[in-house]
């Protein structure tokens, strides 16, 4: 049972840009962008996880609580690759020449 | 059943559990409960993340090699495939909800098959990489020599990654066809489709790691050659 029954329309209009985001994050990989190419990548992707997250899996419409427990996911994932990150980037292990 | 508890399930629906005040309760209660699952989800996936963060910063040049060597049009496919599947998914929720008995059934069916398109494309994929020996072990071999080894991480999180996340899409599927016979014999109504619903959460869930799999995985670097 839902509080909310959302219409049709919007699992095909979130589709469409699925699609779209699809498209975009493959032409843009085969241009050269340097760096820029990995963080469009990771922006795109995030933006396609978001929308699926807030319409295909109604978070948008869920309660406060549900809010609270996708975010702390982010947020403890966050964590994981942030303070994993922090270590390898500064360890000098790397010698070239 | 006993009498008492005949009178226990007097006036409420049959699906409501008696620690529930109401199915509205119990919906939000099944909603959290996967969403707390689903977090155990993100971050035993993310463990693999930060594995390939770190490799990849470590050898870009190698990763960036390796990843060419992946089919970027069966990618760009298994990813509209997957895509399409979680459509159905959120429509057999839709019908679900709206207690259309035999249009929840036909989605359901839809993104079974379109799951098991994925898994036939990804075993497609993974036989090349054994016919190419890019497969780590023994036997693999990389053309570019320099890169040879760093590309073997670059392989083992690439067969590692997308075999966990195979893994998830066979559970998905075997979870659909349990919903496909709830739907059939009638335990899924309009007041009662919590199960479809915390079905899709995980199949949408599924879908969002291959968000993240198909650039990170098939696009490194693609400009250069």
């Amino acid at each position: 049972m839902s509080s909310h029954i959302l219409p049709k329309r919007v699992y095909y209009t979130i589709f469409a840009i699925l699609l779209f985001c699809t498209y975009l994050t493959v032409q843009i990989a085969f241009l050269d962008l340097g760096a820029w190419n990995t963080v469009a990548a990771l922006a795109i992707a995030t933006f396609k996880a978001t929308i699926v997250v807030l319409f295909f899996m109604h978070v948008k419409y869920s309660t406060r609580l549900t809010w609270a427990v996708v975010l702390g996911s982010v947020f403890w994932l966050g964590i994981l690759l942030a303070l994993t990150m922090t270590d390898y980037v500064t360890r000098v292990w790397r010698h070239y020449g | 059943m006993s009498r008492d508890t005949a009178a226990l399930h007097e006036g409420h629906h049959p699906a409501l559990a008696h620690h529930f005040d109401s199915m509205a309760q119990q919906s939000e209660a099944t909603t959290l409960g996967m969403w707390v699952f689903l977090v155990t989800e993100v971050l035993f996936f993310g463990g693999l993340f930060a594995t390939y963060m770190v490799y990849r910063s470590q050898f870009p040049e190698a990763f960036a090699a390796a990843s060419h060597e992946l089919d970027v049009t069966l990618g760009t496919i298994n990813t509209v495939v997957l895509i399409t599947s979680s459509l159905t998914m959120a429509l057999a929720v839709h019908a679900a909800q709206m207690g259309q008995r035999k249009l929840l059934m036909t989605f359901l069916i839809l993104t079974m098959i379109l799951g098991g398109v994925f898994l036939g494309i990804k075993s497609l994929e993974y036989y090349h990489k054994f016919a190419e020996h890019h497969v780590p072990g023994a036997d693999f071999h990389f053309v570019e020599q320099k890169y040879a080894q760093h590309a073997q991480i670059f392989f083992s999180l690439y067969f590692v990654m997308t075999g966990l996340h195979a893994i998830h899409m066979i559970i998905g599927i075997g979870i659909m066809l349990v919903m496909l016979w709830w739907s059939w014999n009638g335990t899924i109504t309009e007041e009662y489709s919590s199960p479809i619903e915390i079905s899709g959460l995980y199949w949408h869930f599924v879908d969002i790691v291959w968000i993240f799999l198909f650039p990170l995985l098939y696009l490194i670097g693609r400009h250069a050659h």
